[in-house]
């Protein structure tokens, strides 16, 4: 990538465990404003538990987490508050509140962290909500009567309520069909690029990693093992990585032909 | 990112046309600059609205530094307004990044249809107590079949005793019945206490006061020992039954069941039912007896009643079909308490919301049926003649 190097979220030597297991040990990472970073890795190799040790839901044992230069681990309450609005986050779930619509649940942050005129927030909640690529019609719907392609999409909105300059992603595409997966693809890289988002993507799609990532990260032995463009990770001789990257899935996504 | 933010500016320049009066504005260019972004939407949108009744505007975005789609959202919004009013709005001066950013919004912007105020009044009142009764009356009768498929189950598990599921009939009867005991033999004591407590008041003032034994008696045996028994059930294991069997439905466990060729109503609904069938008559033994000792403490304390005289007077005076009345009505409770904790925990949806509503709906449906029942049980006793 050409522009300048700014990470804006840096990991220093994480550790994270949960009793005797330990999950990370030791994991560096940096993420640069602008670009879209995929983290993949096989199951259990602790992608999600990553992301959520950044985003502050998970207290790491040891380690440095900074976003926009602030340790997170030793800033004030306040200072934490003020950094986690500008990030949104999307579960992979949608993770919406299932006793709201879906277009209370976009206003929620708005709600709680602006002072928008109430038709003003809707009218906001009902944009996001379309560029997510929702029918106006979702936005009277509780959460139990979408399906979990359009329950993601309301995620996505909620986490896009506020225009972050961050989205953490877990698994954006799992469980979406083909043209559903390529379409949110397409959607966040549209975004990314008009908003100048960063995105941290958690996932197993490798059509999602070749299709937007500028970067991806590989978990495994404990650690980020590397990081790199796609054309870097089919030169990456690590067995998993290898058979990650040239497996008959892979093939099947043209990955290994282009490389 | 106060600190370095620049506040967006509006400046306004106006052209004043003579030829439709000297007071009318024929045009305006609006200067936006600085940071267009959510958290200060709100005044600059009051800034726009301000110049919004003019003819011709022109919205120069060229000293914008930023802007998100909160921002793009305000500039498109005040055009479209302008639009509808037959006026004209240009945006002049976006850079390239900012024009994709508002063609996206622009794209996006609902085509907003205007919300239908919902009607009021006397005519949507009645039809909302309609819709209720209506809706009451279907799951009345839907809890009806629900009790005519149990008791089908039921008589299946009969002819073929082997598919009981004994290890979960045990573990319900510990758990409702058992695990039970210290809360209603203290309930039922405590009832005791206060009756022959406020009995003494009373009776005193005739002298009458042995027959504290028979008020004791006859209202515990009768009515409150079972009937407080059966409330304290209703919320202890009706609630639960409902938020453990729709916690299971919720996370589709109960259509995985049936995939497998289980029954729900054989695994979960039955053991229960037969578990609650078989403990409430023992519980409400339980707190017949403690009633009575709190009751004959008290008497004895407040009276002087000795726990001799007592107990002559209780077999004396006090028919056991007090006491054969009040154990009758036991299995009753216990099917109502059962069934509607079941069905409400089956009726529970996708939402974590619908599983906190049905379980507080099971609590008031199971305690308001067992008291609707218990009166007709009094009246047909008084008919009777027991």
């Amino acid at each position: 990538m050409a522009q300048p190097r700014d990470a804006i979220i840096e990991v220093r030597g994480l550790r994270t465990q949960f009793g005797s297991h330990v999950v990370h040990e030791g994991l560096d990472l940096d993420v640069y404003r602008g670009e879209v970073l995929g983290v993949v890795g096989g199951s259990g190799t602790g992608k999600s538990v990553l992301l959520r040790a950044i985003v502050g839901l998970v207290q790491p044992a040891a380690g440095h987490v900074s976003v926009f230069g602030t340790d997170m681990l030793r800033a004030s309450e306040e200072t934490r508050q003020k950094i986690e609005q500008r990030w949104g986050v999307m579960f992979q779930d949608g993770a919406l509140f299932s006793s709201l619509t879906v277009r209370e649940n976009v206003e929620v942050p708005m709600r709680e962290q602006t002072d928008l005129a109430p038709a003003t927030r809707r009218a906001l909640a009902e944009l996001k909500i379309s560029m997510v690529g929702l029918p106006p019609i979702a936005c009277d719907k509780y959460p139990s009567e979408l399906s979990g392609g359009m329950r993601k999409r309301a995620g996505l909105a909620r986490a896009l309520a506020l225009d972050p300059e961050i989205v953490f992603l877990d698994e954006p595409t799992a469980g979406l069909d083909p043209i559903g997966a390529s379409a949110f693809d397409a959607l966040i890289k549209k975004l990314q690029t008009t908003l100048g988002l960063t995105v941290f993507l958690v996932t197993h799609d490798l059509d999602t990693l070749h299709a937007i990532c500028d970067r991806i990260a590989v978990l495994a032995e404990k650690r980020v093992f590397v990081t790199g463009t796609m054309t870097d990770m089919l030169q990456v001789d690590q067995p998993w990585v290898h058979e990650y990257f040239h497996g008959p899935r892979a093939r099947a996504s043209g990955i290994g032909t282009k490389g | 990112m106060a600190g370095q933010a620049r506040h967006p500016d509006v400046r306004q320049n106006a052209g004043f046309s003579l030829a439709d009066g000297p007071e009318t504005i024929a045009f305006m260019i609006v200067h936006l600059s600085g940071r267009l972004v959510v958290a200060r939407l709100e005044a600059i949108r009051a800034q726009v609205a301000a110049a919004a009744p003019v003819a011709d505007l022109t919205l120069d975005l060229s000293g914008v530094d930023a802007m998100d789609t909160a921002g793009a959202w305000l500039v498109i919004d005040a055009q479209s307004r302008i639009q509808q009013r037959g006026g004209s709005c240009q945006i002049v001066g976006a850079s390239p990044l900012h024009r994709e950013l508002l063609d996206v919004v622009r794209r996006n912007i609902p085509q907003s249809a205007p919300a239908g105020t919902p009607p009021s009044g006397l005519l949507d009142w009645l039809e909302k107590i309609g819709r209720k009764t209506w809706s009451g009356i279907r799951s009345l009768v839907e809890m009806l079949g629900f009790l005519g498929l149990v008791v089908a189950r039921l008589g299946g598990v009969l002819r073929h005793p082997g598919r009981l599921r004994l290890t979960s009939l045990v573990h319900h009867m510990q758990e409702i019945g058992f695990n039970a005991i210290p809360i209603v033999s203290l309930m039922a004591f405590l009832i005791g206490v206060v009756m022959a407590f406020q009995g003494a008041v009373q009776l005193r003032q005739f002298g009458a006061e042995v027959f504290v034994v028979d008020l004791i008696a006859i209202s515990v045996l009768r009515e409150l020992g079972i009937l407080l028994t059966a409330i304290i059930v209703a919320g202890r294991s009706g609630a639960a039954f409902t938020a453990s069997i729709g916690s299971m439905k919720m996370r589709e466990e109960i259509d995985a069941m049936q995939t497998l060729g289980l029954d729900p109503i054989e695994v979960l609904v039955l053991p229960r039912v037969l578990a609650l069938v078989l403990v409430l008559p023992l519980l409400g033994f339980v707190a017949d007896v403690m009633g009575l000792l709190g009751g004959a403490m008290m008497s004895w304390i407040e009276l002087g009643v000795s726990p001799g005289m007592f107990r002559t007077r209780l077999y004396e005076s006090v028919d056991v079909w007090h006491y054969i009345v009040g154990l009758i009505k036991a299995p009753v409770f216990a099917v109502i308490i059962g069934i509607v904790g079941c069905y409400e925990g089956m009726k529970v949806g996708g939402d974590a919301e619908s599983l906190g509503r049905l379980t507080s709906t099971s609590v008031v449906l199971s305690i308001f049926l067992v008291i609707v029942a218990d009166a007709l049980f009094s009246i047909f006793f008084a008919v009777v003649g027991v």
